[in-house]
């Protein structure tokens, strides 16, 4: 089954057609920003009003103004430089892995019949169930995340591409009976441009996976990053910290998100066909 | 007939039993200690998760996700559709919800924990909090892209109100909502079990760490392949409900794909 | 009941579309009055405003000026007499449902009992000739038969006004003829009120007693054709006939008038 929360459609481009700024654009712009700012005044009053208890819930200013402090440090930015690297590495391999193993099980004959079981059985094992294994390979290094967001991101990356290649299948079917294709003309002009969007799609998704899961990690198994920091934080009751690195680990996942969102805007946007991706 | 349902079953078969064999007699002679034999794993497997402890920890792990899952899914119904039918609070609530769910939701449990202890309310919390973004953001998609000329049949033919939402929008919008579902159930096992490994006396996950901190590893591992098979389970399961719910969906994609 | 008072009046509707760039009148200026039991047909050319006539008729759309008056009152949210039968037949029936769910939902709604619902059901699904699909989900239902099923809700509904939005323009013909001669059929035998939007003048000719020929748009009523073709409506018969074949021209010509007299749009 598909993943992400834009499934029946996703891949879907739906590319503004006019970059212009136009008064819809700035309505929903608008929209958006009225929504933020009443959150942020919630976050800031709430605690000071008494409304949550401030110890546990520090106001928005608070958080911000330790934000600020810590983005002078080196500790911090060797954090986020561990987060990153971890999610980067794990995000690579998963990709590649993906690719490959897509590759292997649409190319070979017979091959998606028989790993089927293996695959769905395998599949649902959440990523936390290798925390034990991981911890005795690598401790607390960075190795240990990357090996739990390559596990999880590759499924997603591999699930992509097999509804891909189904729906190679049915595309095959139509055109390349009617241009006799030679192998490679094939795989350019069919398979290539089909399974396109869908492996954005599971890289898209894998790459927000991946970003969680190494937080998740550094959090539990200790390496280093923004997941350490938060609880080095919350330990020592610095509850503002905590949050701060909190609103980091947020804030790095939309920009991951709005990143990918014009990547595949700009990638798919000549794409002649760009078809629905994801799906059961 | 029979043949051709045990030829399936063969070809299902065949690659895993040729790994798990593969695993057994490749580990057999194993003397590492972090990696035993297949088969001390296996028996301190029959020992532990066929007994006792499976009343002592596999069910209060999985009342605690049921109890969140479904909550998340309740509320992410809900609040989803309510988003999705009012384009103006959708406009406003995007981007914090694209926040929200961007945040990790491990990252609260430290300070969950600060302010609801250890206890079960912290980690249901914590599972509701990290399941229900999949299910809340795809319900707006599905609401969102509700036909209009099914919309305009509803009007014209004066279903209105509650039988409007009962009769149309959840069932035009469900495809997108079991994705979502299918997805929250993965974040909330995952949630779960690292809810128990930071704070907990029973469940999964505190016993997988137990056992890792106490280094008895054949335990452990077999703890881990008892978690295997709780999500492969409950996978299945998901399987079932999804069948029932989206049986016309996929009766007819079959057929437009067959055109 | 007052069998001279009009069942649905049009008086003085005027649409306008307004956009950022530009104004569009849809519709300029359309009065016209359907009496009970009538079988009026609209033809146009295209952009002549049709859609937007049904729309501001069945509620769904309101008028900038003028007003539609059904039953006496005055339209202002999809009238609970009226029933449509959409263009899209694939799009307006619930794919979750089945056939005979279907056609009963409108009734569940209305509050009508369990056996009363029923039978009601199957009387329509057997004035379309669909009694044995009562079972089947739409979608494995041929594009004629999702129709007729689309046709058997609002005949179940019983509206005082059915009207069709080029409700077989996307069958085949064959097909087609025979929705025609069941639209017919339905019409004298549950004495129906049907207003039938088309752009095929044949099908308008062949199917009404009169024929309302709009012009572009801003649309107004070209022509008000009252079709005296003698006997009854067959397909092999009627369209030889030379009255036929006189109010075709006549329809005919009038559309191309109004093709031509259509205003260059910005």
């Amino acid at each position: 089954m598909a993943a992400g929360h834009e499934v029946v459609g996703a891949g879907r481009s739906a590319a503004p057609t006019a970059t212009a700024l136009d008064a819809q654009a700035i309505v929903r712009w608008l929209g958006g920003a009225a929504g933020v700012l009443v959150l942020a005044a919630l976050w800031e009053a709430a605690p000071r009003v008494g409304l949550i208890n401030r110890n546990f819930f520090p106001p928005l200013s608070v958080v911000l103004q330790q934000l600020a402090t810590l983005v002078t440090t080196a500790e911090f930015w060797g954090f986020v430089a561990s987060t990153a690297r971890t999610w980067a590495l794990g995000l690579v391999i998963a990709t590649v892995a993906g690719i490959v193993a897509g590759l292997f099980i649409g190319l070979v004959p017979e091959a998606r019949t028989y790993t089927h079981s293996t695959i769905e059985f395998l599949r649902p094992i959440p990523s936390v169930a290798l925390i034990p294994g991981v911890i005795l390979l690598f401790g607390s290094r960075y190795q240990s995340g990357v090996v739990l967001i390559t596990y999880a991101a590759f499924w997603q990356v591999l699930l992509q591409m097999l509804y891909g290649l189904n729906d190679i299948d049915s595309v095959a079917r139509d055109t390349s009976r009617s241009f006799r294709f030679s192998r490679l003309g094939f795989i350019r002009h069919v398979a290539w441009p089909t399974l396109l969007p869908f492996l954005f799609t599971g890289v898209r998704l894998a790459a927000a996976m991946a970003l969680v899961l190494a937080v998740t990690a550094e959090m539990v198994i200790g390496s280093q990053g923004i997941g350490r920091g938060i609880v080095v934080a919350q330990a020592s009751n610095a509850t503002p910290e905590a949050y701060a690195y909190v609103l980091v680990a947020g804030l790095m996942g939309v920009a991951i998100n709005m990143a990918a969102r014009v990547l595949e805007r700009h990638l798919l946007k000549w794409h002649p066909s760009v078809r629905n991706a994801g799906g059961p | 007939m029979i043949a051709a349902f045990l030829r399936k079953l063969a070809v299902e078969l065949a690659l895993p039993l040729i790994l798990l064999t593969l695993l057994y007699l490749l580990s057999a002679s194993s003397t590492n200690f972090y990696f035993p034999p297949l088969s001390a794993v296996l028996e301190k497997f029959n020992a532990l998760w066929l007994g006792k402890r499976f009343f002592s920890d596999v069910i209060p792990s999985f009342q605690r996700l049921m109890a969140g899952y479904l909550l998340a899914c309740l509320l992410g119904v809900v609040l989803g559709i309510l988003i999705g039918s009012h384009a103006a609070l959708r406009r406003a609530v995007e981007p914090v919800l694209e926040f929200f769910r961007a945040i990790p939701p491990v990252a609260m449990i430290p300070l969950l924990i600060m302010s609801m202890g250890f206890g079960d309310a912290m980690k249901i919390t914590i599972i509701v909090a990290g399941a229900i973004w999949p299910i809340l953001l795809n319900t707006v998609e599905g609401v969102k892209g509700v036909d209009s000329v099914l919309d305009e049949t509803c009007r014209t033919y004066q279903i209105k109100g509650m039988a409007r939402l009962w009769h149309f929008i959840l069932p035009a919008a469900s495809p997108h909502i079991v994705v979502g579902m299918r997805l929250g159930l993965s974040i909330g096992i995952v949630l779960m079990v690292i809810s128990e490994m930071f704070a907990a006396l029973d469940g999964l996950g505190s016993a997988i760490i137990y056992f890792q901190r106490s280094y008895e590893i054949p335990q452990m591992w077999s703890g881990v392949l008892m978690l295997g098979l709780f999500g492969f389970a409950l996978s299945m399961a998901f399987r079932l409900f999804e069948r029932l719910v989206l049986g016309w969906y996929y009766g007819m994609r079959n057929l437009e794909r067959r055109d | 009941m007052d069998d001279l008072a009009p069942v649905v009046s049009v008086d003085h509707l005027n649409k306008v579309y307004e956009s950022k760039e530009r104004r569009v009148e849809a519709i300029g200026d359309l009065s016209f009055d359907v009496r009970h039991g009538d079988f009026t047909c609209i033809v146009g050319p295209s952009g002549a405003g049709k859609t937007t006539l049904l729309k501001c008729l069945s509620g769904l759309l309101a008028p900038t000026r003028g007003s539609i008056r059904v039953n006496g009152h005055e339209v202002t949210s999809p009238p609970e007499e009226m029933a449509i039968v959409f263009q899209e037949y694939g799009r307006s029936l619930f794919p979750w449902k089945t056939v005979r769910e279907n056609v009963e939902l409108p009734l569940r709604e209305r509050g009508i009992a369990k056996d009363k619902r029923r039978a009601m059901v199957d009387a329509a699904l057997d004035a379309v000739a669909l009694s044995d699909a009562g079972n089947s989900y739409p979608w494995q239902l041929s594009g004629g038969m999702q129709q007729r099923v689309a046709i058997a809700r609002a005949v179940a509904y019983q509206p005082k006004v059915m009207v069709l939005d080029e409700p077989f323009a996307a069958v085949d013909a064959q097909t087609r003829a025979d929705l025609e001669d069941l639209m017919l059929r339905l019409w004298s035998e549950l004495d129906l009120t049907v207003i039938f939007v088309t752009h095929d003048i044949d099908e308008a000719v062949y199917l009404g007693q009169r024929v309302l020929v709009l012009s572009s748009s801003p649309t107004r009523i070209l022509d008000d054709v009252r079709v005296d073709i003698p006997g009854p409506r067959t397909q092999a018969q009627t369209r030889i006939e030379p009255e036929f074949a006189a109010l075709r021209t006549r329809v005919y010509r009038g559309i191309q008038a109004a093709k031509a007299s259509k205003a260059p749009q910005g």
